[in-house]
């Protein structure tokens, strides 16, 4: 048995969620870097150009890189041997929202009620967090402030066991086309095909949580990575939707086996500043 | 893609020689109002109350910007997605607004909307909050400081980059 002070859990959850929202990660960096070599359209360069004197300004410490700085997304990997000491797990994760967004000068961007008066939260908690059980005393949280822009972009789709890859590929590209520029490409695809109604949405999500570089351990589903990001590209909706070669920075997608009825896609949209940090304890 | 240097307030003239795609740099006076804010505008307005601000050749901004540090008139403040606000926007030109900027397509109700009132609608770049945070020279609340960043702030800008939408063709 682990014992692990929740304390010690909010201090990193709070710093990680900061250093998120000012240090866009290395490999996000260099595929913008990677996108204006390679843009032709004098929009899409402008754009990139920006976006990379975007992130240069948010390192100072002073911006966040984009100022709605998101719904506060939580992935837990817990090993199942660890015993939390000191209070709540979920409160302390809350308070590390709490502290974060407060400190950092993070926009709150909750309403309490979603249909009704929409008051905000005014703390931007409660954060939404995903738990896993896993063997062993690990503990691994990934931090992910979720912006609403690209999260509007996002859809699930239950399509016909017939539909096949041709169907799943038409499906994400007639989608892409539909929403242009509104999710501020260039946008990081996250596909989750397989499982049920709410596993596959929370499978496209975990999607998002890979490298950009990082390759698929499946060779059918890299290559449908690779097939899907270069149809995206050759749409032309281009960053910011002004025309150009780089639409997508990546697809990335993960699968869970589904009922002999069903192909349950979900697709989740996340835009450039593509904000998560993952945290051992 | 020409480039403008365009300094409010606007001469309406002006603005009929930009075209679609070209690169603007604006310069003056403009008022953030996103979801919230809009709601009220136009509420205010179907029951004949005067706004705390004129519309009468102004531009709106849609953004939300994150909190200012001490000593700073404003946190990062890009655009946010345009078309939430297009149910809302054929009142506002109808009262005079003269430019609309955001980000993402707009329906094709605004783009009427927009040539029947000789108005514009510009693209700034999402996601760049930080970049136009520098852009910003002050900024005061001018209305429903209640709502925090969905508050209508009235932003002086210097130099504030955005592009004439293709949809203005």
């Amino acid at each position: 048995m682990k014992e692990v002070d929740v304390n010690s859990v909010k201090q990193r959850v709070k710093e990680a969620f900061i250093d998120a929202n000012y240090n866009l990660n290395k490999d996000v960096r260099e595929a913008l870097v990677d996108a204006l070599q390679k843009e032709t359209s004098p929009h899409g360069k402008e754009v990139l150009a920006a976006l990379i004197e975007n992130y240069q300004i948010a390192e100072q410490g002073t911006f966040p890189l984009c100022q709605d700085t998101g719904v506060a997304v939580i992935f837990c990997e817990i090993g199942q041997d660890i015993h939390f000491i000191n209070g709540s797990l979920k409160e302390a994760l809350n308070e590390a929202v709490r502290e974060a967004y407060q400190s950092a000068f993070l926009r709150k961007s909750l309403v309490a009620s979603p249909l009704f008066d929409r008051i905000n939260t005014k703390d931007n908690t409660p954060a939404i967090i995903h738990y896993d059980i896993k063997p062993g005393s690990d503990l691994k949280i990934s931090v992910m402030p979720k912006g609403g822009g690209s999260e509007n972009m996002s859809t699930l789709v239950m399509l016909k066991p017939a539909d096949g890859e041709q169907g799943l590929i038409d499906l994400v590209i007639s989608h892409i086309k539909k929403i242009g520029g509104n999710p501020c490409p260039p946008i990081i695809v996250g596909i989750g095909i397989g499982g049920n109604f709410e596993t596959c949405a929370l499978l496209a999500k975990k999607a998002l949580l890979t490298e950009i570089e990082c390759k698929n351990e499946d060779p059918e589903l890299a290559s449908l990575e690779d097939k899907l990001k270069e149809e995206i590209n050759q749409t032309g909706i281009g960053p910011m939707g002004l025309g150009g070669k780089n639409t997508c920075l990546k697809v990335s997608i993960s699968t869970l086996p589904c009922h002999i009825a069903s192909l349950p896609v979900a697709i989740n949209i996340e835009c450039h500043a593509h904000r998560y940090k993952t945290i051992h304890l | 893609m020409n480039t403008y240097r365009i300094k409010t307030p606007i001469i309406p003239e002006q603005l009929e020689e930009l075209k679609a795609g070209d690169k603007v740099l604006l310069s003056g006076t403009i008022y953030t109002a996103r979801d919230a804010a809009h709601k009220r505008m136009i509420n205010a307005l179907e029951s004949h109350q005067s706004l705390p601000f004129d519309l009468e050749n102004q531009i709106i901004y849609y953004c939300g910007p994150s909190p200012a540090r001490e000593g700073l008139p404003i946190g990062s403040a890009g655009p946010t997605t345009s078309t939430r606000m297009d149910t809302y926007t054929p009142t506002l030109l109808a009262h005079g607004v003269k430019m609309l900027i955001g980000k993402g397509e707009r329906s094709q109700v605004v783009i009427d909307s927009l040539k029947k009132n000789k108005a514009i609608y510009l693209i700034a770049i999402g996601g760049a909050g930080a970049f136009y945070a520098n852009t910003v020279v002050s900024s005061e609340i001018v209305a429903w400081s209640d709502l925090g960043a969905e508050a209508v702030y009235k932003l002086e800008v210097k130099d504030f980059l955005c592009f004439v939408s293709e949809q203005m063709n």
